[in-house]
């Protein structure tokens, strides 16, 4: 395989996963704040911050506003990071190994970018907004599942689920990260409702409340929470999850011993430490030695293959 | 409104479809019955359909425009497929690997004996002045001796139904892909009329391209890794690349993915390392193709491929140097190229063409430009031409001086009156110009496509089809009438 090839579909599933994210993201948040009373400022910037990305926003709008926000993560073609943006540079790398994916994938990355395109506007209006959100969730699922059941599951494919894995891994650290800044870590007591309905809405943008009840059967919790997200081995949006896939993939390929040693590093790293127990300034270095993980990884693959 | 085929008339041309009575042509007899039951419902439906499917499909060409750079256009695509009856598609079929034939061997020559010049049927100055000519080949043997390998020729029919030869393309010529990818839009849209009429398939193009280069191989034996070069995505024609290099299974390349190391050996750069490479079909331009070897400045090339493909170790196709025989000054000299080097009377005629460079015939141009063709020797896309008749006073007075100023660099031709098929504009069906570019695959056999790409020109009267300057296109039926 090409080492440009690779490039390209390691690229390509990274931006089809932070559009998928990005549009979860700003689901949950219409729906969290239309539960909470006037009182409560949640707002609009987490959502800048998540994405690291407050300079460049507020180098573009004033304000924090839901208007604002939302053009600037949906449509803004001057954030790197917004679902459009990511489509096309997702569209710009699939144009370039249209010879290797499945011809339908194409049509269908093709397609999504147009539909994004072409209804932007509709998710200014909150009536709308679900409708448009969740046509981009399924255009990327849709996009997994034919990727899945019609592309050879090759050294390209492998190269697809790492850089799917590791930006679904940075995007959960990330939820994980603000979201709980916000919240006043809990000693076992129960939380207020509100407080409960966050850590609901952080399970949610990962698509993880439902499996997260089946899994843990109690009531929200931080600790859970964090346990669930970060160190679970099975559900798909976990952390760790996340990096054991790209540990599987690394198996199959060539010169990986490098960048193995960085993943095993990092699995011990996650499997180790007793999250319940840290508060939210520990919490918050514990996510950014993770990021930092996730970034020496990607460099280590860069470097390696491209 | 539905189609009507009694407002559609056929005055002083030839029209693809219907005789000048308004009767249909025998082959198209089935289409256009089938046509004429539509609703305009139907119509618009078919339409959205295939306008929907290339959307889809993302089959588009860039143009390039000085203020918006480059940009992606869906290729414009006319529902009415143009038909041929196969008796006739196979008197074409025959001319078209005769004449490929002749032009390869005029080009081996060229690059070593030079027969034709010493026994002064081609003139020795032309080859001087030719842009083309590349001496960096000279003396070289590439496989089968063979230098075009892939050539597409345009065709187009006059008032009273000949075909002729507009010119040959053995450079880079695209278009393949949209005949294939019209035909799959056509399938996805009228299978009925597939299953009414014997349709001969177009499909097995990629595999027979695939042959053609494979046999190529320096290291026979081996299964060859055979590799597609493209400039890149910014390429008009970059769609057409990725979807051969996809259907043949052959690796997508751009320059930068290529190497040739110390010993003449082409590798591309993998995940694994470095891999060998055979055979490469280059879709960029010979001076842009080794910057060692010319344009030091090209980014798109490989650094001694030239050096690679001398040595045997590579082979390329269509081989460096292919393009002299491209020269529409050059075009003039097949008829007699073919019985030069075959001995035999050219089965497909040209064009008649005044050569600039003959004082005699320059006179002529300029006294009738005002009905000539006036082509440069070679540019291609439909790029610095002029056509007479629809050309105001000072384009003329332009191209004059242009000829005058480089009479070796232009041809001028009679302006012929293409043939016109029906066309759908709104839901009417109004008569288009149009040209068709058979592809013509030359190796241990010769292959004509079935058919080739119909180009049409969607603004009405003229009769500029190329895709950068609002041409279409249409499928091409060859239909067999005698097996049922």
């Amino acid at each position: 395989m090409l080492s440009r090839v690779a490039n390209k579909i390691y690229w390509m599933a990274r931006y089809l996963e932070r559009a998928e994210n990005t549009a979860r993201l700003i689901n949950v948040n219409t729906h969290l704040l239309l539960d909470f009373p006037k009182r409560v400022k949640l707002g609009w910037e987490p959502i800048i911050d998540i994405t690291s990305r407050k300079d460049n926003f507020y180098s573009l709008y004033e304000e924090a506003d839901e208007r604002s926000v939302i053009r600037f993560m949906v449509t803004d073609l001057r954030n790197p990071g917004s679902i459009l943006c990511a489509l096309n540079m997702a569209r710009e790398n699939t144009r370039n190994i249209r010879d290797i994916i499945p011809r339908e994938v194409w049509e269908q990355v093709n397609a999504l970018h147009l539909t994004a395109k072409t209804n932007a506007r509709s998710v200014q209006t909150q009536r709308h907004r679900y409708d448009y959100l969740r046509s981009i969730i399924l255009g990327v699922q849709t996009i997994s599942g034919m990727l899945a059941g019609t592309m050879t599951h090759d050294a390209g494919y492998d190269f697809l689920r790492m850089g799917r894995n590791l930006e679904r891994a940075d995007m959960t650290t990330r939820i994980v990260d603000v979201r709980s800044a916000t919240l006043l870590p809990d000693m076992s007591e129960a939380l207020s409702p509100f407080e409960n309905l966050q850590w609901v809405s952080v399970l949610k943008s990962l698509s993880a409340y439902q499996m997260y009840r089946r899994e843990m059967r109690l009531r929200i919790s931080r600790s859970d929470v964090l346990k669930f997200l970060l160190q679970e081995e099975r559900f798909p949006r976990a952390f760790y999850h996340a990096i054991c896939q790209v540990h599987n993939c690394l198996e199959s390929l060539p010169s990986n011993e490098k960048t193995l040693l960085l993943i095993t590093k990092l699995q011990q790293k996650v499997q180790n430490s007793k999250l319940g127990a840290f508060d939210q300034e520990k919490l918050h270095e514990f996510i950014d030695e993770l990021q930092l993980g996730v970034i020496k990884i990607h460099d280590s693959i860069n470097k390696t293959y491209f | 409104m539905t189609i009507r085929w009694g407002s559609y008339k056929v005055k002083n041309l030839y029209d693809e479809m219907l005789r000048a009575s308004g009767r249909p042509r025998p082959a198209a007899q089935t289409l256009c019955s089938y046509l004429r039951a539509l609703k305009d419902e139907d119509i618009e439906e078919y339409k959205l359909a295939a306008e929907s499917a290339i959307h889809v499909m993302g089959v588009t060409f860039t143009v390039y425009t000085e203020e918006e750079g480059s940009i992606d256009r869906a290729w414009p695509f006319d529902i009415i497929p143009r038909i041929i009856d196969k008796k006739e598609w196979q008197q074409v079929e025959a001319g078209l690997k005769q004449r490929v034939q002749a032009l390869n061997l005029f080009i081996d020559d060229l690059y070593h004996k030079q027969h034709i010049v010493k026994d002064n049927i081609f003139p020795a100055e032309l080859l001087k002045d030719s842009k083309n000519f590349r001496p960096e080949c000279v003396g070289v043997n590439p496989p089968l001796n063979i230098w075009a390998h892939i050539c597409g020729s345009d065709l187009v029919r006059d008032k009273d139904g000949t075909f002729y030869v507009l010119e040959d393309n053995l450079r880079v010529p695209s278009g393949v892909s949209y005949m294939l990818e019209n035909r799959l839009v056509m399938k996805r849209l009228f299978p009925e009329m597939f299953d009414q009429c014997n349709i001969l398939p177009v499909d097995d193009y990629p595999s027979q391209l695939y042959d053609t280069l494979a046999a190529l191989s320096p290291r026979p034996g081996d299964q060859p890794e055979i590799a597609v070069l493209t400039p890149g995505i910014f390429n008009s024609a970059y769609f057409e690349h990725a979807y051969l290099a996809q259907q043949m299974g052959a690796e997508l390349v751009e320059g930068s993915d290529l190497i040739v190391d110390k010993n003449d050996v082409v590798y591309m750069r993998t995940i694994e390392g470095l891999t060998r490479v055979d055979v490469i079909y280059r879709r960029i331009d010979d001076l842009f193709l080794d910057p060692e070897a010319f344009q030091s400045d090209s980014l798109l090339g490989v650094p001694g491929i030239m050096r690679a493909w001398k040595a045997g170790k590579v082979a390329l196709a269509n081989a460096p140097g292919a393009g002299v025989a491209d020269d529409k000054v050059v075009y003039a000299f097949v008829p007699d190229m073919i019985k030069y080097y075959l001995d035999q009377d050219a089965i497909l005629p040209n064009v008649p063409t005044y050569k600039c460079i003959d004082k005699q015939e320059r006179e002529h141009v300029v006294e009738h430009i005002h009905e000539m063709v006036v082509k440069p020797a070679n540019e291609s896309g439909g790029y610095g031409m002029l056509i007479g008749p629809q050309a105001s006073k000072e384009e003329r007075e332009k191209f004059v001086n242009l000829i005058r100023r480089d009479p070796r660099n232009y041809v001028a031709q009679p302006m012929l009156t293409l043939s016109t098929a029906p066309t759908l504009i709104g839901n009417r069906v109004e008569p288009r110009h149009l040209d068709l570019r058979p592809f013509v695959l030359s190796g241990k056999q010769t292959i004509v496509t079935t058919g080739g790409l119909t180009r049409v020109a969607l603004r009405k009267g003229s009769t500029v089809v190329n895709s950068s300057q609002g041409g279409g296109s249409k499928d091409t039926w060859v239909v067999d009438m005698e097996t049922v």
